[in-house]
């Protein structure tokens, strides 16, 4: 398991940037409460897919068909993304799971 | 009114041309969906439920099929079973199995009014006599109308696939729940000096569009579909029709008609896929209408609410706890805006301790539907009510205790985020500015409130192409119905780019077969997201249009500028070349030209805007008369500054009805009480006085010209505005939606009985 916080990691030979998945509240019972999870990937598949590495089970609150299930929104350094799985993800970006909207007018 | 924005270095974009399809709509001409008419075409009308809740034990169409001119009659059990999933829908997300049981109820009613039937005749008076023949047998269940009584232990289920999955998978209401946490709530509230905990209930409300739902069904026996029909979004009604009905897409052309009205109530379909299917039934177009009764007693309004806040400040005015607890009436199916609504509530401040906990809870109410920034205006009622109270008790003006909490750019939003370039800030200087705020309100009875409010404006998918006519004029033509004048944003941007002048470029709205697909009208994107596409479009154009210029001179593409609608060699070795003349131009080198562009929107600025309202209250009577109002709203940049403040007027408008008078009556039964607009009562121009704009324009850096969107956030402040004001006027903090004079009289009778007893105490 990857330690908690966002950023960069120490490794062997020394530090590497890591995209931060922001973990939803009511899901932090699957990652010990942590919040804040630095995770592998350059795409919002490989994140999740390292998600449900560190924490299985979770993907499953994510994903439908391997797909972003249509009542999670990603936002990307605080931006709500189209593109679903495909989203590409950068070394330093934070990525939240929001729940989807409806508009009005 | 404010004067029109600086425009800056814009010929166009800034000014106030009169819209393009403002003649044909003055004049009648405009066709509305109702305005559709065929050759053979048949009528329709639908038996809808006199129960809010029941079981439908058999139905009988024996007597109403024999009525002569009856062509055919439909129920639950013709629509084909649809999946029980959530899928995407243009900004939506909808479960197709609710939906289809919605437009027409399968083996349960949940609301008084919900659809069970629908006849085509071949006019509207057989079909209704057809409806009143129909024999339905019920199996009546107790209703469940607020969220208390859906929440309690015990309570009738509604929906029985509904599980709580959080509680052993039982069955439930409560069909989904969110939370948002950050930082140490316990602590927070520790370490304030003063804490405020009320709890608030705002009403259910209807958007009150003017114009019914309609549609037209054709199926031809080609298999091919067409509907006609009022609606924020053509490519919606396809593929949702598409889903109800079990036909591909691709099968289903929309027509959007003009439309008098949505306002988020016309993103999702009623009658589009029934006259599609009466229509195959028969072999003729088939008609629908809907009469105001059943506008109000079955289409989407906005869901009502409970909202329990508790906040606490340090007495130098900084927030720091927020506890927020909320249920929403999501009518009889799930999807009420809660998810949104916690959202927004403090999206204004920050706060670095907070728990926000909202629930969805299906009741016996119509399946609400969007209603302009969906979940917002019940929020801010609550929280900007507490603002208030807090800003008074460290002894603060309302808008500094505001802007010392404040978001800018960089601040964490509830969800975690941190906002881009935002205008909350400027947005309540503006206010702070204003004549009116720094104006003196005297007399008896009367206060001064201010509240603000947020929404997050959304980007989806949008196409458009510009098309270049010989005479050098354009046509610009969109996916998105426009409902707030954004044809002639549209047609100003295009012009914009061409350097033509906007009554050179023609909008027009086509229909699902004759452009890109476009997302819905909604989520105050069209501006923004279209308008993006419309500017891509014209760039294109113009880039298409450099190569044939170079192609007359005979030089490189790059060797020339196009600038003040003509191209210019760089050179200056030639006269410059207008538009106009290089279209004559185009069949001799190279044919026609069309801009196109496709965008999934990127880079949306969200809105913030704050209200502020003058009331006097009647001591006698409790009638709140609105003196003065004025609303300041981050547009980015307004591109017909006209629209933008039609646009903050009507928000603002729907939020003072929303504020005052506005609620479904439902008598014990659970029938709706007020099935008309003498009692369901918005507010008229007698209500108001005349709201006041002023547009605040702090560009968005993630759109080409700086557009937000502006369709929205003018609703969300004004009830906790109207609130604040009153509590100024009268001393009473009002937690109920509307502040109708029964309720509030109940609360001034309240406090002079407290008045009196503590007086006759003191004697």
């Amino acid at each position: 398991m990857l330690p908690d916080g966002a950023g960069p990691i120490r490794s062997g030979s020394g530090f590497f940037p890591m995209p931060t998945a922001i973990i939803p509240a009511l899901l932090r019972k699957l990652t010990a409460g942590r919040e804040r999870v630095a995770v592998k990937g350059g795409t919002v598949r490989e994140i999740v897919a390292d998600l449900e590495r560190q924490f299985p089970g979770l993907a499953n609150h994510l994903l439908d068909a391997g797909e972003i299930k249509p009542s999670i929104a990603i936002s990307i350094d605080g931006e709500i993304v189209p593109g679903g799985v495909l989203e590409p993800v950068g070394e330093n970006s934070e990525v939240h799971f929001l729940p989807a909207l409806s508009g009005g007018a | 009114m404010a004067a029109a924005t600086n425009n800056g270095h814009f010929k166009v974009i800034g000014t106030r041309p009169i819209r393009h399809d403002g003649i044909d709509k003055v004049m009648g001409r405009a066709k509305y969906g109702a305005d559709y008419a065929f050759p053979g075409m048949l009528h329709g009308k639908l038996l809808r439920s006199p129960h809010a809740h029941a079981r439908i034990k058999s139905i009988n169409l024996t007597k109403a099929l024999a009525l002569p001119g009856v062509k055919a009659i439909i129920t639950g059990k013709d629509l084909p079973k649809a999946e029980n999933k959530l899928e995407q829908s243009g900004e939506m997300t909808v479960n197709p199995y609710y939906l289809s049981m919605n437009i027409l109820a399968h083996d349960k009613v949940l609301y008084d009014g919900h659809a069970i039937a629908a006849v085509a005749a071949t006019n509207p008076h057989i079909a209704e006599e057809a409806v009143r023949l129909i024999e339905v047998e019920y199996e009546v269940l107790p209703p469940v109308m607020t969220v208390d009584a859906a929440m309690k232990p015990g309570a009738p289920i509604l929906l029985h696939d509904l599980r709580n999955k959080e509680e052993g998978n039982k069955e439930t209401n409560v069909a989904q729940h969110h939370q948002f946490k950050r930082g140490d709530i316990e602590a927070g509230f520790k370490s304030a000096d003063f804490i405020i905990e009320r709890e608030f209930n705002t009403a259910m409300v209807h958007q009150g569009y003017i114009e019914p739902h309609n549609a037209v069904g054709i199926y031809n026996t080609d298999g091919q579909a067409t509907i006609y029909c009022s609606t924020q979004g053509a490519f919606d009604v396809r593929s949702l029709s598409a889903q109800v009905l079990g036909i591909a897409v691709g099968k289903i052309k929309v027509v959007p008609a003009e439309i008098g009205g949505g306002f988020g109530g016309k993103t999702t379909i009623y009658l589009e896929p029934l006259s599609v299917l009466l229509s195959k039934m028969t072999g003729a177009p088939v008609k629908l209408v809907m009469t105001r009764g059943e506008v109000l007693r079955a289409t989407g309004p906005t869901s009502g609410s409970k909202i329990k806040v508790k906040m606490g400040a340090t007495k130098d005015g900084t927030i720091v706890a927020a506890q927020v607890w909320m249920a929403y009436e999501a009518g009889a199916y799930p999807g009420s805006p809660v998810g949104a609504g916690a959202m927004c509530i403090i999206a204004p401040y920050t706060i670095e301790n907070l728990q926000i906990d909202g629930y969805d809870v299906v009741v016996n109410r119509p399946k609400t539907a969007a209603y302009r920034a969906p979940g917002a205006t019940n929020a801010a009622f609550a929280s900007e009510t507490i603002i208030d109270e807090l800003a008074d008790k460290c002894g603060m003006d309302p808008l500094d205790f505001r802007l010392k909490n404040g978001v800018k750019e960089g601040s964490a939003q509830v969800v975690g985020p941190p906002f881009k370039r935002i205008g909350f800030v400027e947005t309540c200087e503006a206010i702070k500015n204003s004549e009116h705020y720094k104006s003196k309100l005297t007399g008896k009875n009367r206060g001064r409130g201010v509240a603000t409010g947020f929404w997050f404006n959304a980007g989806m998918q949008s196409s458009a192409t510009v098309n270049i006519h010989t005479d050098g004029t354009a046509s610009v033509v969109t996916g998105s119905t426009d409902i707030g004048g954004s044809r002639a944003a549209m047609a100003m941007i295009t012009a914009e780019v061409l350097g033509l002048p906007v009554t050179d470029v023609r909008p027009l709205v086509a229909d699902t077969d004759s452009i890109g697909h476009t997302d819905v009208t909604g989520g105050s994107r069209v501006t923004f997201a279209t308008g993006m596409a419309v500017y891509e479009a014209a760039q294109d154009a113009i880039k298409q249009l450099t190569e044939r210029a170079a192609k007359v001179w005979e030089i490189k593409p790059d060797q020339i500028e196009f600038r003040d609608g003509a191209f210019h060699s760089k050179a200056g070795d030639k006269p410059p070349m207008a538009i106009k003349e290089l279209a004559k131009r185009l069949a001799r080198t190279g044919g026609p030209i069309t801009g196109r562009a496709s965008v999934n929107a990127r880079g949306v600025g969200p809105g913030f805007a704050a209200t502020l309202v003058d009331v006097e209250v009647d001591p006698d009577t409790a009638k709140v008369k609105l003196l003065r109002c004025t609303i300041a709203q981050d547009a980015g940049r307004a591109i017909h500054p006209s629209y933008v403040e039609g646009q903050m007027q009507g928000g603002t408008a729907q939020g003072l009805g929303w504020a005052l008078n506005e609620e479904y009556f439902y008598d014990d039964k659970g029938t709706l009480r007020n099935t008309g607009l003498l009692d369901y009562r918005m507010p008229t121009c007698l209500d108001l006085p005349m709201i006041e704009t002023i547009i605040v324009e702090v560009p968005n850096p993630g759109h080409p010209l700086g557009v937000r969107g502006v369709g929205e956030v003018s609703i969300v402040p004004p009830p906790a505005a109207v609130a604040n004001a009153i509590f100024h006027a009268v001393g009473i903090r009002m937690m109920e939606t509307p502040m109708s004079p029964p309720k509030l009289m109940k609360e001034m009778l309240k406090k002079r009985a407290a008045e009196n007893a503590q007086s006759a105490a003191a004697d």
